[in-house]
C-alpha cells in the first residue's frame, strides 16, 4: 500500500481531465483540500465574469473521486454513481478551494458531500452530494 | 433548425461554441428549437476521465449536460415575449454506464415547464446509440426577468 500523499498525487497525474480542470490538493493528515486556480478557460459568463457551472460540479466531483483515492486505495478510479449539485453563488474568478466528507462509507458504495468556497469558507458557492461505486483492486 | 427565429440560432450558436469553457472542450451546436437544444462534445486525449479505458472524464459530461440544460432555457427565453437570463439552482447527474472508450458525448435538454419565475429542465446523454444512455440531469432554474411586473415572484 501507497501513502496517502501517493496516492492522491497519482490521482491527480493519472487523470488528463484534472490536468485540464489544473487542479491541484493539498493534504493534512488524511484531510485533503482541492485546489482549483482560476484560469481564464473555465469560465462560463463573460459578463460577471463566472466560472461555468459545469467546471464547478466537476471540480466538485473529482474532489470527491480524489478523496476517495486518498482513503480507499485503488488503483483504478471509483465511479460516480449520481451527484446532484447545489449553486450557492456565483464561482467568481478567484481560486476555489473544495473538501468532501465521506459520510458514509460501505463495502461497495460512498456517500460523499463535498463544499466548495472562494475567499470565505464560511459562504460556499457550491456544494455536491452524490453515490459512488467504490473500485477493487483485482 | 428553419422555423427557430434567427436570434435564437444565433443565441445558441454563440453559446455552445463562444462560451470560454465551452469552446475549451470544443463543443458542437447540434439543433436548437423553442425551450429545446443538442449539443456534442467530441472524445479528446486531454479529456480522458480514466486512463485505463480512455473513457471521457464525468467532469465533461457534467458540464455538456449543464451547457445544454441552459441552451433550452436560453432558448426559452429568446423565443418569448419576455427575455430574462437565468442561474442555475441545483443540477442531478445520474449516470448510467461509463461512456465508450474514445466516444464523443452528445446530450439534449427540453425546458418542460417555465413558471414566473423558476424553469425546469430535463436532459439526457449518449455516445453511440440514443437509446443507452450515459447519463440523464435534471435541473431548475431562477429566471431573472428585468422588470418584474404584477404580482411578486
Amino acid at each position: 500500500m501507497s501513502s496517502p500523499a501517493e496516492q492522491l498525487e497519482t490521482f491527480l497525474q493519472r487523470v488528463p481531465y484534472v490536468r485540464f480542470l489544473g487542479m491541484r490538493a493539498e493534504l493534512a493528515g488524511d484531510e485533503m483540500t482541492a485546489i482549483l486556480p482560476f484560469a481564464p478557460h473555465l469560465v462560463g459568463n463573460t459578463f460577471l465574469p463566472a466560472l461555468h457551472g459545469g467546471v464547478i460540479g466537476a471540480f466538485l466531483e473529482a474532489t470527491a473521486l480524489a478523496q476517495l483515492s486518498v482513503t480507499q486505495q485503488s488503483m483504478r478510479v471509483h465511479k460516480t454513481i449520481d451527484i446532484t449539485i447545489e449553486y450557492l453563488r456565483p464561482g467568481r474568478a478567484l481560486t476555489s478551494y473544495a473538501r468532501a466528507e465521506l459520510r458514509k462509507v460501505g463495502r461497495r458504495i460512498a456517500n460523499v458531500h463535498v463544499d466548495a468556497w472562494q475567499d470565505d469558507r464560511s459562504q460556499p458557492f457550491a456544494a455536491l452530494r452524490g453515490h459512488f461505486l467504490l473500485s477493487a483492486d483485482t | 433548425m428553419s422555423e427557430v427565429p434567427t436570434t435564437v440560432r444565433q443565441m445558441a450558436e454563440h453559446m455552445a461554441t463562444s462560451v470560454p469553457q465551452a469552446a475549451a472542450l470544443g463543443f458542437r451546436l447540434l439543433s436548437v428549437d423553442v425551450a429545446r437544444g443538442s449539443i456534442e462534445a467530441p472524445w479528446r486525449e486531454d479529456l480522458v476521465g480514466d486512463p485505463d479505458t480512455q473513457v471521457i472524464s464525468g467532469g465533461v459530461v457534467i458540464t455538456l449536460l449543464d451547457h445544454t440544460c441552459g441552451l433550452a432555457m436560453s432558448s426559452s427565453a429568446f423565443a418569448g415575449t419576455a427575455p430574462f437570463s437565468t442561474a442555475t439552482l441545483d443540477l442531478r447527474i445520474d449516470y448510467m454506464r461509463a461512456a465508450a472508450p474514445r466516444a464523443g458525448v452528445i446530450a439534449e435538454a427540453h425546458c418542460y415547464k417555465l413558471t414566473r419565475t423558476i424553469g425546469f429542465v430535463r436532459a439526457e446523454a449518449w455516445d453511440l446509440d440514443r437509446s443507452d444512455l450515459v447519463a440523464t440531469a435534471q435541473a431548475a432554474f431562477i429566471l431573472n426577468r428585468p422588470h418584474p411586473t404584477g404580482a411578486a415572484a
